[in-house]
C-alpha cells in the first residue's frame, strides 16, 4: 500500500506540469494578446510593445514557462494580467474561500436529504414509494441550473421574502440557503440512487440475516449495521464533490452573484488572464488529485478487507 | 437456408436483440421516456417542415407576447417565433448530440479502449495517463476554455477552405459552430468510454474464444473488431444513453456563453442566455415572461430526464443480475 501511495503521489507532479503546460499552449494559440485588452484599443504600438516586455510575453514559450514553474515552485504565482498590481495568489484566495464554503454548505443539503431518502427508498422497495421517490429525484436532477436558480429566487425571495434574493455574506447567512438548495438538491438525487442501491446490497447480506437472527433489534440492525455499511461506497462521492468546486458551481455563482472562484476562472479565460487561470487549473486538478488519494486511503482504514495494489 | 437463421431457429427463434428490445419494452415508463426523446428529436429533424415562421423573421409590431393562435408559444423580445426558434434549436442539438457521439466517444473512446485494453503494456500507460491529465481538469471549465481558444482558429480555418476553394457558406451555415462544440466536447466525451471498453477487453482478453481464434492465426483487428467488440456493445450502449443527456446540456452551456452556436442561428443555450442577459435577467425574465425560459428549458428537461430513466432502463436489461 505504500508503495501504491508513493507512486501516486510521484506521478501527481509530473500530472500537475502537463496540465500547466496545456494552459501555457492554449495561452499562445489564444487570440487576443493580453497587452492590448489591458491597454485598450488606443494605445500605440510602442506602448503595447514595452507591456509585452514587461510582461514577460515576448519571451518563447518554454522559457516562459520555466520562469512559471521556478517561480511557483517558491510559492509565486505571478501577476494577474487584467488586474493590475494584484497577485494571482490574492485574487484566487478570498475567492477560494467562498467557493469552499458554498460547496460545503450544498453537501450538507446533500447528504441530509439524499442519504435518509435512499436508505428510505431501499427499506421500501417492492412498494410504489420507491420508485416514487427514485423518480421525483431523477426529475429534480434533470432540471436545468437555468430554471432552479430563478424559481426558487422567485418564490421564496421575491413572493415570500424568507431568504435574501442574491449576494454572498459568508456560510453562516441567509444568503447561502438559496445557491446551497440549488446546487444541493441535484446532488441529493446521486446520493438517493448510490445510498439506495448500497443499501439494498447490504441488506442482502449474511451478517444482516445474523444480526436478525440473533435477535437484536430493527433499530440498532438499521443504523448500526446495514446504514453504516451502506454509507461505504458513498465516500467516493462525497470526495469527488467537494473537488469540484472550479466550474461545477458556475451558473449558480452567475446568477446569485457570488464571488467565487468558478466566476473568476470564467472572467479569466474571457480577458485572457493567463496566469490566473494557469493557477486555477493548478489548485482544480491537484484538489482532485488529493481527493482521488484521500479516498483511496480512507477506504483502506474504514473497511480493512480493501488492499491497495 | 442460411446459417444464421439455423442459429437463431436453435435459440428458440428470438435474437439476442429482439430478447432485449421485448424486456425494454416491458417498462412502461422507460418505453414511453424513448417515444418522447424519438417525438422531440423528430420535432428537430423535420424542422423545416413544421415551422410556422422564419427563426430570423423579427417583427417589432408584436415582440414579448404570450402564446397565441399565430405564435404557439409566444414571441421573444425581437418579435421572433419561439415555438418555431424551438424546433430549430433541437435540430442544432440532434446534430451536436450526433457528432460528439460518433466522433468523441465512439470512435475515440471505443478504439483507444480496445487498444489499450488488448494490447497493454506501454500503448495502455500512455492512453490512460493522457486521460488522467484530461479528466484532471475540471469540467466546465476545460470545455469553455477549449471553445474561447480554438474557435476564431477554427473560423479562420474555414474561411481560408471558403476562399481557395469553391465551397461557400462554411461559416455561415453554421458547419463552424458544431465543429468547434464537437472539439470541445472531445476530450471529455472519451475517456469515459475508454476506461469501460478497456475494463471489458482486460476481461475479455484471455477467455478461451479468444485464446483460440489467436491459436488458429487470426489477425489482431479481426479479433478486436469481430470476437471482442461485440461482446462489449451492451455496455457501451448503457453508458451513450448516460451521456447524451450531459451532451445536449454541454452545448447549452456552451451557446449561453456565447461560446456555441451564433446568433442568428437558433439553439436552445443561445435562447436561454440572450433571454436572461448571460443569467443577469433570469428572475425577471421567469416571472415576466415564462414561456420565453421555459420553452427552451424543458426541452433539455425532458432530453436529460429521459435519457437518464432509458439508460436505467437499458442497464436492467442488459445486466439482470447487477440490480
Amino acid at each position: 500500500m505504500l508503495v501504491y501511495i508513493l507512486r501516486r503521489l510521484l506521478w501527481t507532479p509530473v500530472l500537475l506540469l502537463l496540465a500547466a503546460f496545456f494552459v501555457f499552449f492554449m495561452g499562445t494559440v489564444a487570440p487576443g494578446d493580453p497587452a492590448e485588452l489591458r491597454l485598450g484599443n488606443r494605445a500605440t504600438p510602442e506602448r503595447v510593445d514595452r507591456l509585452r516586455e514587461q510582461l514577460g510575453l515576448n519571451d518563447p514559450l518554454p522559457i516562459r514557462y520555466m520562469r512559471f514553474i521556478g517561480n511557483a515552485l517558491k510559492g509565486d504565482l505571478g501577476e494577474s494580467y487584467v488586474f493590475q498590481g494584484k497577485t494571482v495568489t490574492s485574487l484566487i484566495g478570498p475567492r477560494l474561500l467562498v467557493s469552499v464554503q458554498l460547496n460545503i454548505a450544498a453537501s450538507i443539503v446533500a447528504l441530509s436529504v439524499g442519504l435518509p431518502l435512499g436508505f428510505y427508498a431501499a427499506k421500501r422497495q417492492g412498494t410504489k414509494t420507491d420508485p416514487a421517490i427514485l423518480i421525483s429525484m431523477l426529475i429534480l436532477y434533470a432540471m436545468p441550473v437555468f430554471f432552479t436558480a430563478p424559481f426558487l429566487i422567485l418564490f421564496f425571495a421575491v413572493k415570500l421574502h424568507w431568504v435574501p434574493a442574491s449576494g454572498w455574506n459568508g456560510m453562516f447567512s441567509t444568503q447561502v440557503i438559496l445557491p446551497a438548495l440549488t446546487i444541493g438538491i441535484p446532488g441529493a438525487a446521486i446520493f438517493v440512487r448510490h445510498m439506495r442501491a448500497s443499501t439494498l446490497e447490504v441488506i442482502g447480506q449474511e451478517y444482516i440475516r445474523t444480526a436478525r437472527a440473533k435477535g437484536m433489534s430493527n433499530f440498532v440492525i438499521n443504523y448500526r449495521h446495514v446504514a453504516r455499511n451502506a454509507f461505504l461506497p458513498i465516500l467516493t462521492l462525497l470526495g469527488f464533490t467537494l473537488a469540484g468546486i472550479f466550474g461545477g458551481s458556475l451558473i449558480v455563482e452567475l446568477i446569485y452573484g457570488i464571488p467565487g472562484v468558478s466566476r473568476l476562472s470564467l472572467d479569466a479565460i474571457f480577458q485572457r488572464d493567463f496566469p490566473v487561470l494557469t493557477a486555477l487549473v493548478l489548485l482544480g486538478s491537484l484538489m482532485l488529485v488529493l481527493a482521488n488519494l484521500i479516498i483511496d486511503i480512507a477506504y483502506t482504514i474504514i473497511d480493512p478487507r480493501i488492499r491497495l495494489k | 437456408m442460411n446459417t444464421d437463421s439455423v442459429t437463431s431457429e436453435l435459440r428458440g427463434s428470438r435474437s439476442h436483440w429482439q430478447q432485449v428490445w421485448a424486456n425494454f419494452r416491458r417498462r412502461r415508463l422507460a418505453f414511453i421516456s424513448l417515444v418522447i426523446v424519438a417525438i422531440i428529436y423528430l420535432l428537430g429533424i423535420i424542422a423545416p417542415l413544421i415551422q410556422t415562421h422564419d427563426y430570423q423573421e423579427t417583427n417589432i409590431g408584436k415582440t414579448q407576447q404570450g402564446p397565441d393562435n399565430e405564435n404557439w408559444l409566444g414571441t421573444d423580445r425581437l418579435g421572433r417565433d419561439i415555438y418555431t426558434r424551438v424546433v430549430w434549436g433541437i435540430q442544432t442539438t440532434v446534430i451536436i448530440t450526433a457528432t460528439t457521439l460518433i466522433t468523441g466517444s465512439l470512435f475515440l473512446g471505443v478504439t483507444m479502449g480496445l487498444m489499450a485494453g488488448y494490447f497493454r503494456g506501454w500503448i495502455d500507460a500512455v492512453i490512460m495517463r493522457i486521460g488522467e491529465v484530461i479528466s484532471a481538469f475540471p469540467d466546465i471549465l476545460l470545455i469553455i476554455l477549449l471553445a474561447a481558444t480554438l474557435r476564431p482558429k477554427i473560423v479562420e480555418l474555414a474561411r481560408a477552405i471558403e476562399d481557395s476553394t469553391n465551397i461557400t457558406g462554411l461559416v455561415s451555415s453554421g458547419v463552424v459552430d458544431y465543429l468547434v462544440i464537437g472539439v470541445a466536447l472531445l476530450p471529455l466525451s472519451w475517456f469515459g468510454m475508454m476506461r469501460l471498453v478497456r475494463g471489458q477487453v482486460l476481461a475479455l482478453r484471455d477467455a478461451e474464444y479468444v485464446e483460440a481464434a489467436r491459436a488458429i492465426g487470426t489477425s489482431t483487428p479481426r479479433i478486436l473488431f469481430r470476437h471482442i467488440l461485440p461482446n462489449v456493445v451492451s455496455p457501451v450502449i448503457v453508458s451513450v444513453s448516460f451521456g447524451i443527456g450531459a451532451i445536449a446540456l454541454s452545448e447549452v452551456v456552451l451557446s449561453f456563453f456565447g461560446l456555441g452556436v451564433q446568433p442568428p442561428r437558433p439553439s436552445l443555450g443561445v435562447m436561454i442566455g440572450e433571454v436572461t442577459a448571460r443569467g443577469g435577467a433570469s428572475v425577471s425574465v421567469l416571472r415576466d415572461h415564462p414561456e420565453q425560459l421555459l420553452a427552451p428549458i424543458i426541452v433539455v428537461w425532458l432530453l436529460i430526464f429521459c435519457w437518464n430513466i432509458v439508460g436505467d432502463a437499458l442497464n436492467d436489461v442488459f445486466n439482470p443480475r447487477a440490480r
